[in-house]
């Protein structure tokens, strides 16, 4: 269970946010310009909120009042980027296996195939990132961030980058990911049809504002269907 | 290939000897600053980057003559160095490595730190996502992408150190067999009558050192190139 309640001054934007997200895939829904990636950015560590509380599971990521903020790499959580961010330098394999050797575990080959398998990049091993399609590399962006075994997983606008065919490929992955992964997926897009593929539950963004939370229901008033 | 002389022969050794020293110790120097200068903001960076700049544009015998003042054996530096450590820098061709690697220094900085102002930072973020602590960040992400950078910077600094003359003639002067370098040797050949075919033997070589350089910067540089880009 990941509990975020945040506060945050960027410039002339204020971002106040408040949600909860169980197990399944919760859609961050709004605009762009509605704080979205800012809110995962904080999830990860990767910005620090000026006020608020973080916490996953029954960890403590970030707490203003008691001056924890966790580091990035020691917060275990996945996040796929909006542009896949793989090293260029490093195969598809060393990426896949990234995650793992950072944080000294083991070698799992029997995960490592079965996630292989699962995003059906077992081909694409011996490439570099440079050689794939974009749905190629979003596919090893999403293995990577698996591999390093996260208690929550962070997908931040993953097909944004990518043309209709390559969504509609990889669509089938994420939605069967959501349901072979135990843990939370925090799903950010603007996109109600993807949206309505992936999410089980919503939290929807207005200008840096939780405006509501609930179920796909949400995607059907009148203001969600303006969007895009 | 090339009938050289023993002398002759002494200062080539000699001038390959002092570039490797020179170039290998100013390489950690030189990331750490070329990174400081990319990534740091902090109080006298204006200064520290016109003193590492100033020996590219200070005439050599400056340098050289600074390098004497400060690090000879009654210098401020050199006589410290000399009570606790015993070493002694002028006259001796650890002397010649310090001043090739001071006048090499900035030509390695520079592009070390266009590299590593050039690296996407976010890619960092995403190795710290992984679980990268910063400084495996920096040695298993920032490092290998500076790579051409800093292969750019080592052939600079080295080349330049290869063929340093003023600053380190004038620091450790121009002894055979400790401190005289192919140059010194040119230079003292087409002072002496008959020097001529000595002088355009040691031309040769240093031709052929500089090719050989450029020659192993190119195939490196490439061979970075289609690690990024291709498989």
């Amino acid at each position: 269970m990941l509990a975020v309640d945040v506060k945050k001054q960027l410039g002339a934007f204020s971002l106040g946010v408040r949600f909860q997200a169980a197990q399944g895939a919760t859609a961050l829904f709004g605009t762009s310009g509605a704080g979205k990636t800012s809110v995962v950015n904080m999830i990860a560590g990767l910005l620090a909120p000026d006020r608020g509380v973080i916490t996953l599971d029954h960890m403590v990521l970030f707490d203003a009042g008691s001056n924890i903020d966790l580091p990035p790499h020691r917060r275990r959580v996945g996040y796929v980027f909006q542009e896949g961010r793989l090293f260029p330098h490093l195969s598809v394999r060393q990426n896949l296996d990234y995650g793992r050797r950072m944080s000294g575990h083991k070698r799992d080959a029997d995960e490592f195939d079965r996630i292989a398998a699962l995003l059906d990049i077992g081909h694409l091993l011996d490439r570099r990132p440079g050689k794939l399609s974009g749905g190629e590399r979003q596919r090893v962006a999403v293995g990577r961030a698996l591999l390093m075994r996260p208690r929550l997983l962070l997908l931040d606008e993953p097909l944004a980058s990518l043309d209709d065919g390559h969504k509609r490929e990889i669509l089938p992955y994420l939605v069967r990911l959501r349901d072979e992964a135990k843990i939370p997926i925090v799903y950010v897009s603007h996109t109600p049809a993807e949206v309505r593929r992936i999410a089980t539950t919503m939290v929807r963004l207005d200008d840096g504002r939780v405006t509501a939370i609930g179920g796909l229901e949400l995607l059907n008033e009148a203001k969600a269907d303006n969007l895009d | 290939m090339f009938d050289l002389s023993a002398a002759e022969w002494t200062a080539v050794a000699l001038s390959l000897r002092i570039a490797v020293v020179a170039t290998s110790c100013a390489l950690p120097l030189g990331i750490a600053i070329g990174w400081l200068l990319a990534r740091k903001k902090f109080w006298g960076k204006t200064l520290v980057n016109g003193l590492v700049f100033l020996p590219l544009v200070l005439p050599p015998v400056v340098t050289g003559y600074l390098l004497l003042i400060w690090f000879g054996r009654r210098g401020p530096i050199g006589e410290v160095l000399y009570d606790y450590f015993g070493i002694v820098l002028s006259f001796r061709w650890t002397g010649a490595a310090l001043s090739c690697g001071v006048m090499g220094f900035p030509l390695m900085v520079r592009p070390i730190r266009l590299a590593l102002e050039a690296i996407d930072r976010r890619l960092e973020d995403a190795a710290s996502t992984l679980g990268a602590n910063p400084v495996l960040v920096f040695f298993t992400v920032t490092l290998p992408l500076a790579m051409p950078g800093i292969v750019a910077g080592v052939l600079l600094c080295f080349a330049r150190a290869l063929g340093e003359f003023g600053a380190t003639i004038t620091f450790v002067s121009n002894i055979p067999g400790e401190t005289q370098t192919i140059s010194a040797l040119i230079y003292t050949m087409t002072q002496v009558p008959g020097g001529d075919a000595a002088a355009g033997r040691l031309v040769l070589v240093a031709i052929a050192l500089s090719l050989i350089a450029l020659i192993a910067a190119e195939w490196v540089a490439r061979r970075a190139a289609t690690r990024f880009h291709g498989d």
